[in-house]
């Protein structure tokens, strides 16, 4: 038997073979915890515990001042779009007759921030051409899917608070947070 | 009798100090050029004796050759130019336009490195072409062009690092598009296939580790800043060593066919 050989030798180690092998073992192993649990801290050394970022909500005023023009909506149900908070805030808010919602101006493709022309009533990304309808929905260009929608509230001043950290896709955009009914 | 200049030149050239650092005669024999080459760093990276089809420059064009030198001129205007650039948001973009303004020939500076990282990333790809076309990858070269290799990418890592330090909306833009598609790596980045298998999240994925944040920012800036300066030319010079040592050990440059 092989195992059986394996004891017989190690019974016929001198002393002195056992040692200087327990040495180079133990010796060895000592060499690789260290190297490896190095290395491992090294790459968990480039994960910065803590990341400072600007807050991630912002008020937005009543759900009234949200108020279309007139009452004429596009071919997508959509009465208004409102860019203001695009530039330093990366969100549009959209206005349907029945409710409201925040759309992530961050492009669905790799992540540039799409602009709103409100003449043809589309997003458009620079970077790469993806274009959206009014609501958010991806139809030209490399972009996979839709806008996200962002987490929207009311407080209880009655103003509309948008969560950028939340984030919706497709498959939730009709749950709660999603929108705000008006 | 001697002239003045061959007393001179007898006296500077039996000086201690000339002999310590020139260890044999200057006269044209053939020993004296081996010796030439042999006994400096920097030429004893060469060969002492090349075939003569190694001179033929149809065959290689020297692209290699450029490359390494255009490597040299981003490695002189690089070093320039970080003594007027902080890489910090506030002052990263300033300090490339203050350079432009401020500084003798800044401009030309700013351009030289620029235009030499472009040429750079042509030319590599010229000399990767020509070891291609003449078949110089075959045995017992194959090695020679797995080193080829990381110094491409260590090329293109080059320019995309040192893309985002001007930190003007080109710049931002383009590493917010390619950190995003680190995202899309399988296993290890969060949008990408497979990513739930060992739970990569945009807080611990490939990108993360990236821009050290979630977005392109002050951590990112100082990341590919110290790559940019230090690590990936650390690693380039290295691979290039080894890359011009084994030319050598593999026999030369290849031979025409
Ligand atoms: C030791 C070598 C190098 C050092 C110390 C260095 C240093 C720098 C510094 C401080 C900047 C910021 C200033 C600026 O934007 O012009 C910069 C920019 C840049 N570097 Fe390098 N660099 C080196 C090598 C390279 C190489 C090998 C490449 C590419 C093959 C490269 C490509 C770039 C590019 C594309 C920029 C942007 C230039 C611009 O917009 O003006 N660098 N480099
Ligand atoms: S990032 Fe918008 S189209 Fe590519």
């Amino acid at each position: 038997m092989e195992s059986t050989d394996r004891v017989q030798k190690l019974l016929e180690l001198t002393r002195r073979e056992l040692v200087s092998r327990g040495l180079a073992i133990s010796g060895w192993s000592t060499f690789a915890a260290v190297l490896g649990t190095g290395g491992l801290e090294t790459v968990r050394f480039f994960y910065p515990r803590v990341v400072y970022q600007p807050p991630s909500t912002f008020r937005i005023g009543p759900a009234d001042g949200f108020a279309p023009n007139g009452d004429d909506s596009d071919a997508f149900g959509v009465l208004l779009v409102d860019d203001r908070w695009k530039s330093q805030s990366r969100f549009v808010v959209v206005r349907e007759r029945n409710r409201i919602y925040a759309l992530s101006a961050r492009c669905a493709h790799l992540g540039c921030t799409v602009n709103w022309f409100n003449d043809l009533r589309i997003f458009k990304c620079p970077c790469h051409g993806s274009e959206y309808h009014s609501n958010g929905v991806n139809f030209a260009g490399p972009a996979p899917r839709p806008l996200d929608r962002l987490r929207i509230t009311v407080n209880l001043d009655g103003q509309l608070v948008v969560d950028t950290s939340v984030t919706y896709g497709p498959d939730r955009f009709d749950i709660d947070g999603a929108f705000v009914s008006v | 009798m001697m002239s003045q200049n061959q007393r001179l030149r007898q006296a500077i050239t039996t000086s201690q100090l000339y002999r310590s650092i020139f260890r044999h005669d200057y006269v044209d024999s053939l020993r004296n050029r081996a010796l030439e080459v042999t006994s400096n760093i920097f030429l004893h990276l060469h060969p002492v004796t090349i075939p003569r089809h190694a001179l033929s420059v149809r065959f290689t064009f020297c692209l290699g050759g450029l490359t390494f030198f255009l490597f040299l001129v981003e490695t002189i205007t690089g070093l320039l130019l970080m003594f007027y650039y902080r890489p910090v948001p506030d002052y990263a973009y300033i300090d490339m336009k203050t350079l432009e303004y401020a500084a003798q020939f800044g401009v030309v500076l700013r351009n030289l490195h620029r235009w030499g990282a472009h040429l750079m990333v042509v030319t590599v790809m010229l000399h990767m072409l020509r070891v291609f076309l003449t078949g110089s990858y075959r045995p017992p070269r194959e090695f020679n062009w797995v080193v080829g290799v990381s110094l491409l990418v260590m090329t293109l890592l080059l320019s995309f690092t040192g893309y985002l330090l001007p930190w003007d909306q080109l710049a931002f833009w383009a590493v917010t598009v390619g950190t995003n598609m680190a995202a899309a790596t399988p296993f290890i980045g969060a949008e990408g296939p497979f990513h739930e298998v060992l739970g990569a999240q945009p807080l611990n994925d490939v990108r993360f580790l990236l821009l050290g944040d979630m977005k392109v920012g002050s951590n990112a800036l100082l990341r590919f800043y110290v790559l940019h300066c230090v690590g990936l030319p650390l690693f380039a010079i290295v691979a290039m060593m080894v890359h011009f040592w084994r030319v050598r050990k593999d026999g030369g440059i290849s031979r025409p066919l």
